[in-house]
């Protein structure tokens, strides 16, 4: 009989939802069979069996949130199993058991044994309650002492063995892809959290304003503390430029008649989402960030791109934008809205980001001031497309126009260098040829 | 080279010891004109006549008493114990006679005697006789107790338990009897020297990809599981204990310390087993390089059932061991079939 615990799923997790119990309550359980999905601070993730027997208890309920190391259910050998509260594997027989009885018995307690041999449920205890820290996380003591040799933090490996044990293989894994780089960003959001939850204290209650409490999504909760970290501590600047769409509508409606017969089409927001890549290639130094006083110059362009759901707004990013077709970023974010909608994004669909497009053209908004995405140096606001009247050649002409405000990062980038990647970007989309060089 | 059997290396490591030096006389039940249950003495009484090759009445404590006089006087005698289940019988002489007089009485006189008897199942002898408790004797500090699995280490070990001063459990199997292997040609001259450093855990093959650990019956299966193993490119190393006390830790810890991972088997019960000081020693010297958890595959916790179906399942196998290295390595990362 083992235990399943609340796995860490993501870097940032904390606790988790029970979304829903794939598996019922005596169901057959095979490794590798999903056996719950687990809504976790980024997304709804599928949680599979590391183990053959049955689920014999589901210890949290569908909606029901608990931290990481939490019990959440326990698979038997047996469906009629009774699971303990303890978890202990009860090895010994009692005195002298019957002896028709003691082939079969014997048979359990080796059974029992074999259990606690393989995974002690007691080796790590629930967290304590109400703890700011976060719980250690489970590893092999070999991966702790390599973590520690390479310099990299624990805390940000997921693990990849049972229970999502961290083993030496996610830290060999961990280190190739340079996982030190990520690691002071870590620090930085820590060091911002408690001002930051100082800010929210004493809910206004009884004051006339007849207010309830919410529950509140972790996705929610993300959003709430990630972006006060960021207004909190990036220091923003605003650039702000309207751009001629003439010549991207035109663009637009040439690129969709081309490909009309696959289905895709390409919106603003693609051509946008290109454009600053390619922008971005132009000024490298706008593709950084500032972390833990370091500036770190990534060399991959990866644009985010706003995603407003039901439970609040996700950013799914486009790795290597600057190499990928318009259609591609097409049918990409197409399908990354879809499973971003779904709750179905996986967190590695999520990180990486080096840059971020928000649009609310469609809702009419002309421009707005973005808060940046950390730890990207920069963001994109766009606004809606509307006719406005502008002076061509000494005339008054109606022109369909964008407004475009970007906001950055001063401690990675400056005003100058920000200003000449905007020029090159409204440039870009006002001759979109230029978005395909 | 030659192959022969682990009882063809006893029976003529037992002669060439007794050629050697005239102290050496050997006692036991059946040992004398029936030649020995498992034939381990045939030939002796012949050889050496009935001084030195003592029939015994079914007496195991008097026997031993008499063995533990006779070594404190000067004689080297080799106890022939039929099974260790009949040890039992002789556990007050062994463990308060043999194992404390040498340090009791101020190293007045030492004990060296051995006491040679097999363990193990598998036989169908039923639950009394088919008993590993050599945990009990490994538990007392005053005797050493060797557990050899290869008819060169029973050639070797044998003159060392002989020429040690010390009372020595010699731990035989009744499934390693007919088990063959080389050994030196000179394996059987009493003049050969050869003799096994008491204390030493040896690597009998190397591998990278986890430990396996055995003794006696145990170890001769732990390199038939790695020889599997290896052709699903599963890469085991296997550690015989060979010595049970004196405990060799060091050799099993280095051998962690560079796979990252252990399975320990041992025909004996699982709760409080051999296994269970391994496994300890093990956090105690590998902490810091295991990847997984220890596991230990033993016997079912039962009395020994007589029906051979039973009896096999009841008893650790090449099957069962192999299930728990390629759970643990797949709980390392390392996926295998």
């Amino acid at each position: 009989m083992s235990e399943i615990q609340m796995p860490r799923l993501s870097d940032t997790m904390e606790e988790g939802v029970i979304s829903t119990w794939v598996k019922n309550v005596g169901d057959k359980v095979a490794s590798g069979d999903v056996l719950v999905e687990i809504e976790t601070d980024k997304a709804v993730m599928e949680y599979e069996a590391y183990e053959d027997g049955f689920l014999v208890k589901q210890s949290v309920s569908e909606g029901e949130t608990v931290p990481i190391g939490a019990v959440i259910g326990v698979i038997a050998d047996s469906p009629d199993a009774v699971p303990e509260e303890s978890g202990d594997g009860g090895a010994e027989a009692g005195p002298e058991p019957a002896k028709e009885e003691q082939a079969e018995k014997a048979e359990e307690i080796q059974e029992a044994a074999r259990g606690t041999e393989a995974e002690k449920p007691s080796e790590a205890p629930a967290p304590p309650p109400g703890g700011e820290e976060a719980p250690r996380p489970r590893t092999s003591p070999l991966a702790r002492r390599l973590a520690k040799e390479y310099g990299l933090d624990i805390n940000r490996i997921q693990g990849s063995g049972p229970k999502g044990r961290i083993v030496r293989a996610d830290i060999e894994a961990a280190r190739e892809r340079g996982v030190e780089e990520a690691a002071p960003a870590a620090r930085a959001k820590e060091e911002a959290k408690p001002a930051a939850e100082k800010a929210v204290s004493a809910p206004a209650f009884d004051d006339g304003r007849d207010s309830e409490e919410l529950r509140v999504s972790n996705v929610r909760k993300v959003i709430a503390r990630r972006l006060t970290e960021s207004k909190q501590t990036v220091p923003h600047f605003y650039l702000r430029r309207t751009i001629d769409a003439e010549a991207l509508k035109a663009f637009r409606a040439q690129i969709n008649e081309q490909l009309s017969s696959t289905g895709v089409k390409v919106s603003f927001n693609d051509l946008i989402v290109k454009a600053s890549a390619t922008a971005l290639k132009l000024h490298p130094a706008v593709n950084t960030s500032w972390v833990d006083d370091k500036l770190l110059q990534h060399h991959r362009i990866n644009v985010g791109v706003a995603v407003a759901v039901d439970a609040g707004l996700v950013v799914p990013v486009l790795h290597d934008t600057d190499k990928a077709t318009l259609s591609e970023i097409s049918t990409n974010t197409r399908e990354l809205a879809g499973k971003a909608r779904d709750g179905k994004l996986k967190p590695q669909e999520m990180s990486g980001g080096t840059f971020s497009v928000s649009n609310l053209g469609m809702f009419g908004v002309d421009s707005f001031s973005a808060v940046i995405n950390p730890p990207e140096a920069a963001i994109l606001a766009v606004g809606a497309m509307r006719q406005e009247p502008v002076v061509v050649d000494g005339e008054v002409v109606a022109r369909n126009r964008i407004s475009l405000e970007l906001s950055v990062d001063h401690r990675a980038v400056d005003g100058a260098v920000g200003a000449a990647f905007l020029k090159d970007l409204a440039e870009i989309l006002e001759e979109p040829m230029r978005i395909l060089l | 080279m030659s192959v022969i059997t682990y009882r063809q290396a006893l029976r003529d490591t037992l002669r060439a010891e007794m050629v050697r030096d005239e102290n050496v006389l050997v006692m036991g039940e059946e040992i004398g004109v029936f030649e020995g249950s498992y034939k381990i003495t045939e030939g002796l009484l012949k050889e050496f006549g009935p001084r030195r090759v003592k029939d015994t009445p079914i007496a195991e404590e008097g026997f031993v008493g008499s063995a533990i006089g006779a070594a404190m006087l000067g004689l080297r005698p080799v106890v022939e114990l039929m099974t260790i289940n009949f040890s039992l019988i002789a556990i007050d002489q062994i463990i308060n006679h043999a194992a404390k007089i040498y340090g009791m009485f101020g190293g007045q006189t030492s004990v060296p005697m051995v006491i040679r008897t097999p363990g193990g199942g598998g036989q169908q002898l039923g639950a009394t006789h088919s008993q590993n408790i050599e945990l009990f004797y490994s538990f007392i500090p005053g005797l050493k107790v060797l557990a050899p699995s290869t008819p060169a280490e029973a050639s070797e070990m044998l003159r060392a338990a002989i020429r040690d001063d010390d009372p020595v459990l010699f731990l035989e199997n009744l499934g390693l009897y007919n088990s063959k292997g080389e050994v030196a040609d000179d394996y059987a001259e009493p003049s050969n020297d050869n003799v096994a450093t008491i204390g030493r855990a040896k690597v009998t093959r190397e591998g990278s990809d986890i430990t396996l650990i055995g003794y006696s019956r145990m170890a001769m299966v732990a390199n038939q599981v790695a020889e599997k193993l290896a052709e699903e490119d599963i890469d085991v190393e296997v550690v015989d204990l060979r010595s049970l006390r004196p405990l060799d830790r060091q050799t099993f810890v280095d051998s962690v310390r560079k796979t990252g991972a252990a399975v320990i088997c041992e025909d004996d019960w699982l709760t409080y087993g051999i296994g269970a000081e391994i496994a300890a020693s093990i956090q105690e010297g590998a902490f810091d390089y295991l990847d997984a958890p220890v596991r230990r595959v033993a016997m079912a916790e039962v009395p020994m059932p007589y029906a051979k179906p039973l009896e096999t399942a009841a008893l650790p196998s090449v099957e069962s061991i192999s299930t728990a290295i390629k759970e643990t390595l797949s709980a390392v990362g390392k996926r295998v079939g």
